[in-house]
């Protein structure tokens, strides 16, 4: 164990700035990417059932599958 | 295929010929952007005789990338560039023959004029000739990557921007050696390492770089 | 294209179909270990690794500098390698699978620049000092920024993809070229400024903490980017019908 304390731990000999400052941008942006991935993934299901739905009303969605493998 | 070489180079400059305004406007960047630099760091002659291999360099370097856009945009919308592509000519040969003619009309007046300005930045005499050969090594690898560049960002939005994006930080080397070798040859340590490395990125660019800009082409006319 | 390849076992793989819920069982698996093993590296790296004798606390950087620098420079790579593929077999997905690498590529280069600053301040003096490998690593964040900006700018999915697995292969090609030039530029012009190298002897713990750190910045890095791939999958492969079937399963739940 390096540390007596949790508040000797959190000063890293003077140096808290520098380290924690690292650490604590890394894990920032990886909060942040996941996020927007995770938005990104939203968004593009939403957009794309809204495209498709809008694509089965003029006949070609789901409901004329068959009528396609008839031809 | 010879033959299709010096037609696709004629043409070109023919047609830089009959728009000469455009090759005086890059040339004339190019002088006022070197002329700029006293005015921000001062005019003391030992500075500016520092920073004038890399002011001139970086100048060059400018000045290519900004007339770039004008390589392959005209005959993308005439459509000359689809015509060549379905030719059945080797797609390389009149690449190589176009960036040819582009280095001339924009290159070569900047070789050209470079040792001139050199002067106003009190560079030492000795180093002129380094500064020029440099250059003349230099910059037909500069028309050759921002060839590549230029056929990938064809007809896209924001293309100019883009393009410099994606084709400064590959001059990167070439502006190392480039300014390097007319340092080395101001402080006396001779130039002749920076200027063997320089030939060398020239011939593997015309190996290399010619194929990526076909095959770039051929993409974006897709 | 695809038909051709189905006589190949691996090829089933590549394609959309197979490989879109095969990346969505596999991604959590990988983000899992990727919490592991950071839980991990960090015990190692803050509990058991001594302080540094010469460097004193500050050293513990270390633990995410180095990861994210190698994973920034090994992305690089496997971008290049996907662009290659695809241009050769033109297999789409391979395409799909460099751009889903570009972000997080860009952001372990960021990562490790700013953590090298972080680190350069309290032990040279400076935040940033024009060394060869810090420049490179710079050009390097260049070279992503480019690869991204080209692909979202052009509009044509089919021409996106091509055009960055050029530049990917260019930018492959000068990555090396690059970091010649810059090492031998920083050599004429520093001379002995600082020197960079670690301290000789690295205690084992340390040692172990970075390694372990490494493999969950790899971890990470497969999670997020088969999370970042399906969306673009869908988004390819919409006029399909599997990709009905998923939009209605997945997307009718919320």
């Amino acid at each position: 164990m390096q540390w007596e304390s949790w508040s000797q731990f959190w000063h890293m000999g003077g140096a808290a700035v520098f380290v924690w400052g690292s650490y604590a941008v890394t894990f920032g942006l990886v909060v942040l990417e996941l996020v927007l991935v995770a938005q990104r993934r939203k968004e593009t299901l939403k957009r794309l059932l809204r495209w498709r739905r809008a694509l089965g009303k003029d006949g070609s969605g789901r409901q004329s599958a068959p009528l396609e493998s008839e031809q | 295929m010879l033959n299709t070489f010096f037609a696709v180079l004629r043409r070109d400059l023919l047609l830089a010929w009959r728009g000469r305004a455009d090759v005086l406007v890059t040339l004339a960047f190019f002088v006022i952007v070197v002329c700029l630099f006293p005015f921000g760091v001062g005019a003391e002659p030992n500075q500016l005789r520092a920073i004038a291999p890399g002011v001139l360099w970086v100048a060059a370097l400018l000045a290519c990338l900004l007339s770039l856009h004008r390589l392959f945009a005209q005959d993308h919308v005439d459509g000359t560039l689809e015509q060549l592509l379905l030719s059945s000519e080797p797609a390389v040969l009149w690449v190589l023959a176009k960036v040819l003619a582009f280095w001339l009309t924009t290159g070569l007046p900047v070789v050209l004029v470079a040792p001139g300005l050199a002067l106003l930045l009190d560079l030492e005499q000795g180093a002129l000739p380094t500064l020029a050969l440099s250059l003349a090594l230099g910059t037909p690898i500069l028309a050759l990557l921002g060839a590549v560049g230029a056929a990938l960002t064809l007809g896209v939005r924001g293309g100019g921007m883009l393009l410099a994006l994606l084709i400064l930080p590959l001059f990167v080397p070439v502006l190392i050696f480039g300014a390097g070798a007319v340092e080395a040859e101001a402080s006396g340590t001779g130039a002749a390492a920076h200027l063997l490395l320089l030939g060398g990125g020239l011939a593997g660019a015309l190996a290399l770089a010619p194929l990526a800009c076909a095959a770039a082409l051929r993409i974006s006319t897709d | 294209m695809n038909s051709s390849q189905r006589g190949f076992r691996i090829f089933r793989f590549a394609a959309p179909q197979v490989f879109y819920p095969l990346a969505g069982r596999l991604a959590p698996w990988f983000a899992a270990a990727a919490v592991a093993l950071t839980l991990v590296g960090l015990w190692l790296g803050f509990v058991v690794a001594p302080t540094d004798a010469t460097q004193g606390e500050v050293y513990r950087v270390i633990f995410i500098h180095v990861p994210a620098a190698w994973m920034s420079m090994f992305i690089y790579l496997v971008m290049a390698f996907w662009s290659a593929v695809g241009l050769v077999m033109n297999t789409r997905l391979s395409f799909v699978m460099s751009q889903a690498l570009a972000p997080t590529g860009a952001i372990f280069c960021f990562v490790a620049l700013w953590t090298g600053a972080l680190w350069g301040k309290p032990t040279w003096g400076a935040y940033w000092v024009w060394d060869a490998r810090l420049t490179s690593q710079l050009l390097l964040l260049f070279l992503y920024f480019g690869f991204i900006a080209l692909t979202r700018a052009i509009e044509d999915p089919r021409r996106a993809d091509r055009a960055g697995a050029i530049i990917a292969l260019v930018g492959a090609v000068n990555v090396p070229i690059i970091y010649f030039s810059v090492k031998w530029w920083n050599t004429l012009h520093q001379g002995a400024s600082v020197s960079l190298t670690k301290a000789p002897s690295m205690a084992t713990t340390m040692l172990a903490g970075m390694l372990v750190m490494a493999f969950a910045a790899w971890a990470y890095t497969l999670a997020v980017t088969l999370w970042r791939v399906r969306p673009m999958i869908l988004e390819r492969e919409r006029h399909t019908e599997w990709v009905g079937e998923v939009l209605e399963r997945e997307g009718g739940r919320k």
